[in-house]
């Protein structure tokens, strides 16, 4: 063997070092693996605390309590007019119906039992008992039981949240309200069904009639001009930076504020749609087209950067075979480069009209806020959208909204969900085509 | 151990050894200077392209074989800071003239590429694919012939015609590459540009390709880089051998590899480095 020469380590000796080293790098190794694990589990306590939280209040806002009643539909009392139009059943006495049985039901007398009875029930009581006729004009001169939401303070009694205990003059329910509750109870008139207004009502200041209908459909007519303004936009544009435009200063500069508007906070996004739209343009507030525009503008970096991602990711030899058998540059671009890069195109854009269909801020610039029980027929009307009507209901003192809220978060949940699951669809329906 | 030869831009040659011109010319190149930005990657070539031939380009690696090819159907127009000077011409036309449109350049010139590169399409659509573009076909019969006479030129229709709907990169790399042949040839060109279509087989596929090349050159002028000199030797009529961006020498197949005239083709040649 001949001396160890300086630069060189000798074979027995390199061995016993890596073994010494061994230790140290698999522990470093399993230490690592411990932190990965640490935070995947804290991430998903906080996720399950989450949906807990959400679930357990949301649930039992997908429901309310009902009475039946027993009404007496009198022709001239309800359609005075007699040609049953809305006007002449808005004059009619509709309240006086459904107050009747209540009393018949409830037993109320004189000026102050009575009183309390007809708080019981809900305002929306008439247009229900209305739209029933409307519905069903046969209904008139009949005697029919008729299912009506109860009043949110009678809702939240009888969910255990309002106490007995407490003196009657600090309670929302005075007691001989609690004694007619308890009479339509024993005569089994009270039931706990599914909340038909959640999902049909719209905006109200009553919790037991408050729906989201409205906001759900503003959601969608915001989604929609978002989507058929950015989609679009943001390929052509991706499209053209990527596979047309020559790569000088103009075009750096172009690419560097896109990326740079990505990083813009939305509430930005709002002032920008206050001061164009509607303060330059002079076009109304509160309506689904601007904010669509709005969120469009928002998303638009987020589509551009992913669609070009997408392109970038085609391989180039699929661009050398289509140009070598002489196909034109957008030949090329649309019969191979964006077939091949939709799926990514779409998934950016799907994650887009997610971040879209959540944001609250920019729309609350644009005035979307505002209180709006018509449900908006047009992206022109006045209109709100989920995340905006579930800022406002957590802001009221009804404790009924509380979980009306939770449901709605439910609903904008399972809708992102709804919306994910279609962009995976359509990502693997693309995907397999080879 | 084996000599390296010392390579000085001293020792390349001004001009090229050889057989430049010859009698029947399907393209022809003048004086072509290749720019990648400030960079020289081809100087002064001149050659003559024989119809119905198959030449071969050899060389070392970065000797501007490649660049050089895709000059010819003007692919090096897709990269950026690419500059081309000199004369190249198709039937005495200059295809960088500037009212040149690329789109028919190509369909007269086709080309295949180092790594098999099918559409990720069915077989049937990677073939029509072409033909269908330039609307070569008016009917769907008469597709239909175009597509089972390129595959069948390809020597593929017999392994495939069952199963034309299937995808085209599903193939074999063998097959993947005859797919793109009958690609290129669906167009009817009348030169294919081939770079290093080998390269990226096994010795078997390489050999169905070299002999459909072989066949080929019946009906086509083929331009074919190559790192195997002993495809060069068995499949072309002429050789030319680049290095450093020039030209050095070109001539017979046979007359290259038995009697080079340079004394870097014979360095190269005879392996002593490349």
């Amino acid at each position: 063997m001949s001396e160890p020469r300086k630069g060189i380590i000798l074979p027995q000796v390199a061995v016993s070092r890596v073994n010494a080293s061994l230790a140290r790098r698999r522990a470093s190794e399993r230490r690592f693996r411990t932190y990965g694990r640490i935070a995947i589990g804290i991430a998903l306590a906080f996720l399950f605390t989450l949906f807990v939280s959400i679930f357990t209040k949301g649930i039992p806002g997908f429901f309310q309590y009902y009475v039946t009643l027993e009404v007496v539909i009198d022709r001239e009392k309800i359609d005075p007019a007699g040609d049953l139009s809305v006007q002449s059943l808005y004059d009619g006495d509709a309240r006086g119906i459904i107050r009747s049985a209540l009393y018949d039901a409830t037993g109320a007398k004189g000026r102050s039992g009575r009183k309390a009875a007809g708080k019981l029930i809900s305002l929306g009581a008439e247009q229900r008992l209305r739209q029933a006729i409307l519905d069903n004009p046969s209904l008139l001169g009949k005697k029919v039981a008729m299912k009506f939401a109860l009043d949110d303070d009678v809702d939240s009694f009888l969910r255990g949240y309002i106490s007995r205990a407490v003196p009657e003059k600090d309670r929302r329910i005075d007691d001989t309200q609690i004694e007619f509750i308890e009479k339509l109870q024993r005569l089994q008139l009270i039931s706990y069904d599914f909340s038909d207004y959640l999902i049909f009502g719209s905006a109200s200041r009553d919790p037991e009639i408050a729906g989201i209908k409205g906001a759900f459909i503003g959601s969608m007519l915001t989604l929609a001009i978002c989507l058929l303004l950015a989609f679009p936009m943001g390929v052509a544009t991706a499209v053209y930076l990527e596979e047309f435009a020559p790569k000088n200063r103009i075009t750096e500069i172009i690419e560097i504020n896109i990326n740079n508007l990505a990083a813009v906070p939305s509430v930005v996004f709002g002032i920008l749609g206050l001061a164009v739209f509607i303060a330059m343009f002079g076009m109304p507030r509160s309506i689904p087209l601007i904010g669509g525009v709005v969120l469009a503008l928002m998303t638009l970096p987020t589509i551009i950067i992913s669609s070009r991602a997408a392109i970038r990711a085609v391989p180039p030899s699929i661009r050398d075979a289509a140009l070598g058998v002489g196909a034109s540059k957008l030949q090329t671009v649309m019969h191979h480069v964006l077939p091949l890069a939709m799926p990514g195109m779409l998934t950016g854009t799907i994650i887009g009209m997610a971040q879209a269909l959540g944001e609250t801020a920019p729309l609350l610039m644009i005035g979307m806020v505002a209180f709006i029980v018509d449900i908006p027929g047009s992206v022109t009307d006045p209109g709100t959208v989920l995340p905006v009507q579930i800022f406002m209901w957590a802001d009221f003192a009804e404790r009924m909204f509380i979980h009306k809220t939770s449901a709605a978060i439910i609903v904008l949940l399972v809708f992102l969900i709804f919306m994910n699951a279609v962009a995976i669809f359509i990502r693997s329906r693309l995907e397999r085509r080879w | 151990m084996r000599a390296a030869v010392e390579i000085e831009p001293s020792n390349l040659p001004s001009f090229t050894v050889g057989e430049v011109y010859v009698d029947t010319p399907r393209m022809t190149t003048r004086n072509v200077n290749v720019f990648y930005g400030d960079k020289m990657a081809i100087e002064n070539v001149t050659l003559d392209i024989a119809e119905k031939q198959v030449v071969s380009f050899i060389g070392p690696s970065g000797c501007g074989k490649s660049t050089f090819l895709r000059c010819l159907n003007r692919m090096n127009d897709t990269i950026a800071n690419c500059r081309v000077e000199g004369e190249i011409k198709l039937d005495d036309q200059n295809i960088y003239d500037a009212h040149i449109d690329v789109v028919p350049l190509r369909a007269r010139v086709g080309m295949v590429f180092q790594k098999p590169n099918p559409f990720p399409k069915s077989i049937y659509d990677n073939v029509a694919y072409g033909p269908r573009i330039h609307g070569l076909a008016s009917s769907k019969e008469e597709l239909d012939g175009i597509v089972e006479a390129s595959l069948s030129r390809a020597g593929l229709w017999e392994e495939v015609a069952s199963r034309l709907d299937q995808s085209g990169t599903g193939l074999s790399g063998g097959q993947q590459q005859r797919l793109c042949i009958a690609r290129a040839i669906a167009v009817s060109p009348e030169v294919i540009l081939m770079d290093e279509p080998c390269s990226a087989l096994d010795p078997i596929a390489t050999a169905r390709i070299e002999e459909l090349i072989f066949e080929l050159r019946e009906e086509f002028t083929i331009v074919m880089v190559t790192h195997s000199m002993q495809q060069a030797a068995r499949i072309s009529n002429r050789t030319a051998y680049f290095h450093l961006g020039r030209l050095v020498e070109v001539g017979e197949t046979s007359t290259i590899f038995t009697n080079p005239k340079h004394e870097l083709t014979n360095s190269y040649i005879t392996g002593r480095f490349g």
